[in-house]
């Protein structure tokens, strides 16, 4: 029972730490480029989801829309501020952009609104269900099938549309895209849009799951996020989605086996591991760089 | 600029001295003794620092309507340490070298109050925390205790050995769990005293687990101290983990009491936890104006009378609290010189203030019972008196 009860822990965290790294990879995929900005759009998100339930008085469905297209037009505007110009400059340039933009949203927001905890609002009611002598709540059912459904609208986005057919294009080679008439700009934008609205949904869900948002929240579930963007491989979208439930899972069991503070470091350990034996993650081919 | 103002300054204040020495017989300090109050006014904790000025000022008015201290008035200058140990220590510099203060008030947290505790000894002046909680603050590390440096609140290790005497006395628990934070020492204190406690009174721990300051996902870990059955859990920290701790634990369906200390004292666990969600947890905590004792109600009483109805809080009574204290200690030691003053307070025994009774021990921290309030739906309501 008890492991019934852990195995659901883990899927919960996990599917929002996959929701997190799809945004990741995405962008990774497409322009090579690592936004760490990602975690603080998931910041923005958490509160325009918490703005929109507490103040306009919304319910989850329409603030979790509200959210992803706030955070969906944050996206396009970093990705048109800040990386756009340095498409063509070194790829060290733009990874320490996107430091410079995470540590410039954070900061702005904390200046205009104070570094305090919010606490989410209760929009969802709260059941408990009882599986297998594991008790579930209604919450994180509600929230695992919000995370799969997300996950399969993307997974069509990317392989049934037109412009899903336009990003494998341009990730695939953004020279040769051009020459078919592809709109490569538009479609990095596209790219951004997407992810982004997915770390918008992942704050709101975050929110309501944990209960306490704040300005720096975006930090660790970003940095944990980018690990399981590394370890399903970077750029593959499956493997995001796997890497997050595989680390959700896998910091479950280092708490669940009574290590609980050496859970981050697990999942930083982990990233080192893959880095040394296997850079392309799990779903990664051991491809040579085209030089 | 600053120069030339603080010139102004000295000047128009010897020629107010001047003059006033024409009206009356005597100088300033003959009739009025000088306390300093170095207090968080504004900063991070800036509402510690206001609701102990606003006790300190009560108590102050008191004692000077009653004719004050040997027959002289208290000249209170309250100073703002803007929340900060460096600012702290040279605000302390300024009230014992240019004010020349008898005794300190403050400061409101442990840190600030040890920034100038080493001031305090250097110039005999004594320095008295109201609510500065850590044990270090009047004892240095190598076990010597700072002569000057007094608190009026007790200890934080004595908050966890109180939750286990409640515990096992009141509620009748065998087997408990402790969830702490792993990184304050606050946490660590509590989690051994209740331990100890505990352990001593015939329980048993059936869990030590613990915790990183700013972790959002407790789930696995509560998942844990679930499968090992505790009928209590112990949990030493601050709100803003609390909240969600309980939070999790009620929705795992972990229903057994919680109890903390004086850490989760905020509003903000009511939002994070929901106000149904604490029902069946208790704190520790220093006061409460819910207490039917005829001394704490006679405080609650003229402090709202003073502050327009506003229930005190337990800052506010400590401020109140350390006032009498001094008072008590330099009308028992018979004269003005610090020395003679900080062996009274050092020897204060069975001293009857609105916080308790209280009598300090060879480490200069007050020996006092501690209040257990308990959340029924979102609001602390007054449970017992625990004696030491």
């Amino acid at each position: 029972m008890e492991w019934i009860q852990q195995f659901f822990n883990g899927i919960s965290l996990g599917s929002i730490y996959a929701l997190i790294a799809l945004g990741y990879t995405m962008v990774y995929g497409i322009i090579k480029l690592i936004n760490f900005a990602h975690g603080d759009v998931f910041m923005i998100g958490a509160f325009t989801g918490f703005f929109a339930i507490s103040v306009l008085n919304l319910s989850f469905l329409p603030a979790l829309l509200l959210a992803m297209i706030v955070c969906a037009i944050l996206g396009v505007t970093i990705e048109r501020i800040a990386y756009k110009r340095l498409r063509n400059s070194t790829r060290i340039a733009a990874l320490i952009t996107a430091i410079g933009v995470s540590l410039l949203i954070e900061y702005i927001f904390i200046y205009f609104r104070g570094a305090q905890p919010e606490a989410y609002p209760e929009v969802l009611a709260k059941e408990t269900y009882n599986i297998f002598g594991a008790k579930i709540s209604s919450q994180s059912v509600l929230i695992l099938c919000v995370t799969v459904i997300l996950m399969i609208l993307l997974q069509f986005i990317v392989h049934r549309s037109k412009i899903g057919k336009a990003m494998r294009a341009v990730a695939y080679d953004q020279d040769a895209a051009k020459l078919m008439g592809i709109n490569v700009d538009n479609t990095i934008s596209i790219t951004f849009a997407i992810g982004s609205a997915l770390a918008g949904a992942a704050g709101v869900i975050f929110g309501i799951y944990y209960t306490k948002i704040d300005p720096l929240m975006g930090i660790i579930p970003g940095l944990k996020a980018f690990i399981a963007a590394v370890l399903g491989g970077i750029g593959i979208i499956p493997g995001a989605m796997v890497g997050g439930f595989l680390l959700g899972i896998v910091e479950t069991v280092v708490s669940a086996s009574g290590f609980s503070l050496w859970r981050d470091a697990a999942a930083f350990i982990i990233l080192i591991l893959i880095l040394i034996f296997r850079p392309s993650g799990i779903f990664g081919k051991n491809a040579k760089e085209k030089v | 600029m600053r120069k030339s103002f603080t010139k102004i300054l000295i000047a128009s204040s010897l020629a107010v001295g001047i003059l006033a020495g024409c009206s009356s017989s005597s100088s300033g300090d003959g009739d009025t003794i000088k306390i300093g109050a170095n207090l968080e006014l504004s900063g991070d904790v800036a509402s510690y620092g206001q609701s102990i000025a606003e006790g300190v000022d009560l108590a102050v008015e008191e004692i000077n309507a009653n004719g004050g201290i040997d027959g002289k008035t208290i000249e209170l200058i309250k100073s703002d340490n803007k929340s900060d140990p460096s600012e702290a220590a040279s605000v302390a510099t300024k009230l014992t070298s240019e004010e020349q203060v008898l005794a300190i008030i403050g400061s409101a947290t442990s840190g600030n109050t040890l920034a100038q505790a080493q001031i305090a000894n250097d110039t005999k002046t004594i320095l008295l925390t109201p609510s500065g909680t850590s044990p270090n603050v009047t004892v240095t590390e190598n076990g010597d205790v700072n002569d000057y440096v007094f608190r009026t609140s007790y200890i934080d290790p004595f908050q966890g050995t109180v939750a286990a005497n409640f515990a096992t006395g009141d509620l009748g628990i065998k087997t408990a769990a402790i969830y702490a934070d792993s990184a304050s020492d606050y946490a660590k204190g509590l989690a051994d005293a209740f331990k100890e406690t505990f352990e001593a009174a015939g329980g048993t721990i059936v869990a030590e687990e613990s915790y990183v300051a700013k972790d959002t996902d407790f789930r696995s870990t509560l998942t844990r101290i679930q499968s090992k059955n505790p009928e209590f859990v112990f949990i030493p920290g601050y709100y803003a983990e609390v909240g969600l701790i309980i939070k999790q634990a009620r929705e795992m369906g972990i229903e057994v009491p919680f109890m903390g200390a004086d850490g989760w004292d905020s509003p903000t666990l009511v939002e994070l936890a929901g106000a149904d969600t604490l029902n069946n947890t208790f704190i520790t905590n220093h006061y409460s104006a819910e207490d039917p004792d005829t001394t704490i109600q006679d405080f609650v009483k003229k402090f709202k009378e003073k502050y327009n109805g506003e229930s005190p809080d337990a800052f506010n009574a400590l401020g109140y609290d350390s006032i009498y204290f001094l008072a008590d200690a330099i009308e028992r030691a018979g004269s003005f010189e610090p020395e003679k003053i900080k062996d009274a307070l050092a020897d204060t025994k069975d001293l009857l203030l609105v916080t308790g009774l209280i009598t300090v021990d060879e480490n200069h921290n007050p020996v006092k019972s501690a209040t257990i309030l308990e959340y029924q739906d979102g609001v602390q309501v007054f449970k017992s008196k625990i004696n030491p």
